[in-house]
């Protein structure tokens, strides 16, 4: 049976590892490549960096992050946030990520999508989607899941489910849906949203935002729908490690690698 | 030396680290006729099956004289595939034929939640020893992503189960392939790569 895949995200700024809440007030939390041999120890099943600061200036040092990661884990390895164009895709794939996650620049430019997918494959192309809900048009009528670009800091006219349909059309292989209302709250991911983008396509949907406790990430694989769920802030901070969430998830009957 | 074919399907940095770490020299040639002096010749592949036309005649004249002579050929992922005798994903790209059969996309009834392409980790069953599969236990999880699968054949050393079961990895003579990523999986997957190495 395919396996509920649990994620480490490392939010990288300047060569660290960072964390913040409702994406802001960010708080140093390691050395990418030491948090990924620990995650790799303890049984991760995959790992995304994060580049949260992503500038031309930075993909040097981005290249170094990747390559320092990669040479740690002989997992999927993906790289986010400063992807802008097939150059920069191009030298993330080369330092040795595994799928790119496009977030604003697909958003942008969503042919994008398309231009990736013909030439590295869907699988390595994740279009990442960080959404807030919003206000319901009328009352008794369901909240959009509005889509935001830039980190969370501006918003577009587009809504998470139908966002994650056009991507999926244009080629991507995996969604990695965030809550920017949930992000670092510890207050569980968004299950419904997260449901409502999983069955509205028919690749994987990553969960992401909220998760705090080992029940979080039971009910986003049950009543969310999620296909493989990401955290940050209870991995980093020691709080929970990633063998002991496989074991409970066992006992309770989903399937996990362990 | 260990001949990593690269045809411009995807990329190949992920194996060449892998392959480094299980401490195998890998050169890339750039013509057909280098793998006469290649010890062992991996063919990778991400992607799409229609990137395999990128395996010339030349390429696959070169390649069959090699498995001919003795030499071990690994497939991977989409290499395992072109080891078949195509795919519905190019019915026009031809498949080298060693193993028998087609590759087809996962299809399941409607209403059936699985979702294509196969993305993570799923767990193998042994029809039977191999050398590719040596000390792995059944029930060990490798890492997929694929959408067209392989049919399970006589040849098949490892089951996966989909909906469907297909070939995870198949083994005739000195021909074996994977269709997980052995260098996405972890110590499990290095340990298949490393029974690979021992073989060349």
């Amino acid at each position: 049976m395919l396996s509920k895949r649990i994620i480490a995200c490392l939010d990288v700024r300047d060569g660290k590892v960072v964390k913040g809440v409702n994406f802001e007030g960010l708080r140093e939390a390691g050395d990418p490549a030491e948090l990924a041999r620990r995650y790799n120890v303890e049984g991760i099943d995959e790992i995304v960096i994060l580049d949260v600061t992503a500038t031309m200036e930075a993909r040097q040092a981005r290249a170094h992050t990747i390559a320092a990661v990669a040479h740690e884990i002989f997992l999927p390895l993906t790289v986010g946030g400063g992807i802008h164009s097939e150059a920069d895709a191009e030298a993330a794939i080369e330092a040795g990520a595994d799928k790119v996650s496009l977030n604003t620049a697909a958003l942008r430019t969503p042919e994008l999508i398309t231009r990736l997918a013909k030439r590295y494959g869907s699988q390595a192309v994740i279009v990442a989607i960080d959404a807030k809900r919003g206000a319901p048009p009328a009352p008794h009528q369901a909240a959009p899941y509005n889509v935001f670009a830039r980190s969370g800091q501006s918003a577009t006219t587009r809504d998470a489910i139908e966002w994650a349909r056009e991507a999926t059309e244009r080629g991507a292989g995996e969604i990695l849906l965030t809550s920017i209302d949930r992000d670092g709250t510890k207050a569980g991911f968004d299950c419904e949203m997260t449901a409502a983008v999983s069955d509205a396509v028919n690749i994987p949907v990553i969960a992401s935002g909220g998760a705090g406790t080992f029940e979080h990430f039971a009910e986003v694989f049950r009543e969310g729908r999620a296909d493989a769920a990401l955290a940050a802030s209870i991995f980093h901070f020691n709080e929970k490690s990633v063998s002991d969430l496989k074991q409970y998830l066992s006992t309770l009957g989903i399937p996990v690698r362990i | 030396m260990i001949a990593l074919v690269d045809y411009g399907a995807g990329n190949l940095t992920s194996v060449r680290k892998a392959l480094a770490a299980i401490g195998a020299g890998v050169w890339t040639p750039v013509a057909p006729g280098e793998l006469g002096r290649a010890d062992g010749i991996i063919v990778p592949g991400v992607g799409h099956f229609d990137a395999t036309r990128g395996l010339t005649e030349e390429w696959r004249t070169a390649t069959k004289a090699a498995v001919a002579g003795g030499t071990p050929l690994l497939g991977i992922c989409v290499g395992l595939q072109w080891l078949f005798e195509g795919s519905a994903e190019a019915p026009n790209a031809q498949g080298l034929g060693v193993f028998k059969g087609t590759c087809s996309l996962f299809t399941f009834p409607v209403n059936d939640r699985q979702k294509v392409p196969h993305v993570g980790w799923n767990s193998l069953s042994m029809p039977r020893p191999s050398k590719l599969m040596a000390g792995i236990a059944p029930g060990t999880q490798v890492y997929f992503t694929h959408s067209y699968a392989a049919p399970v054949v006589d040849d098949t050393v490892a089951i996966c189960d989909y909906g469907a079961p297909f070939s995870a990895a198949v083994e005739c003579g000195n021909v074996a392939a994977m269709q997980f990523h052995p260098e996405k999986s972890g110590p499990a997957g290095l340990q298949m790569l490393t029974n690979w190495l021992r073989t060349c």
